[in-house]
């Protein structure tokens, strides 16, 4: 397998962005990438495009050849192929065109993510993702999206010493670092009191423990390593990239507060990569609700079961701490335009590692990594990736 | 509750799996009929919900674990302050949405406190 470098990254704002349509969202992040990788579309060999639900949220299907005809690459005739799992479609997305490089049957690939979720009311986008979980044996019954990830909440409460306080801690630090962020959906700090007072929406979860409805899009473009310094002085090194699933209802988990395709990809990625959490600088976790941020920390190994509200409270997942979490701000500041999320991570780990993340910059960065969740951990996506 | 029992391992399976994901193609899969009863592993109480169980909220919804083994999500017919993890509760058959006010009316199992 050959070795692959992220030669550009692009992302439009998030946020509610009444006036781009979905067409103009991931034009904007294709153009920004390609800019940044001074390629021209006609080098492009071929497109993953991660995006959860079109055809609810715009009811348009067929988004691969949408977007390559948009992209202006009709004429091309290149392959472009919608990615979907949820959540998750993104990390899937962008594992495919790190896939298609390796292999050595593709050399400039663009892997992308968009979704427009404002266009329809609350009540429909909340049902729309609740297709990312089981339909017909928890969305039927009245299970949303918040609600399962309440459930998990409350199962670990009941298990582990995590306090109301320190879960809150989890959006107010995310809130810090979006304000860190010129691209993210909400960029105002907030306080534990904010979390607390905002309206209940899935008991213990409230407003705030949950990320938002938004819409927006993002792109990378990955080519050979060795071709890399032809179009960037800075390439990032895909060091791993690795993909679990689980039973696709959170009832049916071995453990419902562990996220064991969380812990399989992570120890994955880990293996490929061959570095230690030590190595690693920054992470992009999957924070679609406050609760999975503590999940997702514990259960790449970050800290032991049971002590990431403590891990949190403390700093460490700060800008600055120990292991510097969601350095973007998250879902739940930076936004979560779900089939945009996976490769948003990505982008934020290269600003990271350029060195052009700004006032949320982590000194000497030179390792970083994502993880990106589908549904309730039914898949999941971790990559690692470095300085050349 | 009809669900469905492996023959060759005794697992039983609610919702009903037509494949023992244990004995693969081993297995013999037969249909079961459930007693209804179990033990509410995790709760939530509903206060957002999706446009089918807006007019219904709050509403409490947990993961049951039945007495032959496996797990369920249902809404527990109770007050939301009377839900508890560990509590034993019993199926019963109810309402469970509407489509609209001239539209199909889905019925499902919900469950009941047993003590």
């Amino acid at each position: 397998m050959r070795a692959v470098a992220v030669i550009g990254a692009g992302c439009t704002t998030f946020g509610e962005k009444w006036s781009s349509g979905f067409r103009e969202l991931f034009v904007e992040a294709g153009a920004l990438a390609l800019e940044d990788a001074q390629l021209s579309g006609e080098k492009i060999d071929a497109m993953y495009i991660g995006n959860m639900s079109a055809g609810r949220f715009i009811e348009q299907e067929h988004i691969g050849a949408l977007i390559a005809d948009y992209a202006g690459l009709a004429t091309h005739h290149i392959p472009s192929t919608r990615v979907e799992a949820a959540c998750a479609s993104g990390g899937l997305a962008f594992r495919q065109a790190v896939i298609a490089v390796a292999s050595g049957m593709e050399d400039i690939v663009v892997a992308a993510g968009v979704e427009k979720m404002t266009d329809v009311e609350p009540g429909a986008s909340t049902d729309t993702l609740t297709g990312a979980a089981d339909r017909e044996w928890e969305g039927f019954v009245g299970a949303t999206f918040p609600g399962l990830y309440a459930m998990i909440a409350q199962d670990y409460m009941h298990r582990y010493p995590l306090t109301r306080e320190q879960l809150a801690q989890v959006a107010v630090k995310n809130h810090y670092n979006g304000a860190r962020n010129p691209i993210a959906q909400y960029q105002q700090e907030i306080t534990i009191e904010t979390v607390l007072k905002s309206t209940m929406v899935a008991e213990p979860l409230r407003l705030f423990d949950c990320s938002p409805i938004t819409d927006g899009a993002a792109a990378v473009i990955v080519a050979p390593l060795d071709r890399a310094r032809e179009f960037t002085d800075t390439p990032i090194k895909v060091l791993a990239s690795a993909q679990a699933s689980d039973t696709i209802t959170l009832h049916d988990r071995r453990d419902i507060s562990t996220l064991d395709a969380t812990v399989a990809a992570g120890k994955k990625a880990f293996r490929l990569a061959k570095v230690t959490h030590k190595d690693i600088d920054m992470v992009e976790v999957h924070d679609c609700f406050s609760i999975a941020e503590i999940c997702a920390i514990e259960d790449l190994g970050f800290c032991r079961k049971g002590e990431a509200g403590k891990f949190t409270a403390d700093g460490e997942t700060a800008l600055g701490g120990k292991v510097p979490v969601n350095t973007s701000g998250g879902l739940k500041a930076c936004g979560h335009p779900v089939g945009a999320t996976g490769i948003k991570q990505v982008y934020e780990i290269v600003q990271q590692l350029r060195n052009d993340a700004g006032k949320r910059q982590i000194e000497n960065a030179r390792i970083g990594m994502t993880h990106n969740v589908g549904g309730t951990g039914a898949t999941v996506a971790v990559h690692i990736l470095g300085r050349v | 509750m009809i669900g469905t029992k492996c023959e060759t391992c005794q697992k039983h399976f609610f919702p009903p799996r037509t494949f023992c994901p244990d004995c693969r193609r081993s297995g013999r899969i037969v249909s079961h009929k459930f007693a209804g009863f179990g033990t509410i592993v995790t709760y939530t109480v509903i206060h957002t919900a999706n446009e089918q169980f807006e007019a219904f909220t709050p509403y409490v919804l947990a993961i049951v674990k039945l007495d032959e083994g496996p797990r369920m999500t249902a809404q527990i017919v109770c007050k939301p302050d009377e839900v508890k993890i560990g509590l034993r509760v019993k199926s019963v058959f109810r309402r469970i949405a509407t489509d609209g006010e001239s539209g199909i009316i889905h019925y499902g199992t919900k469950f009941v406190l047993a003590e």
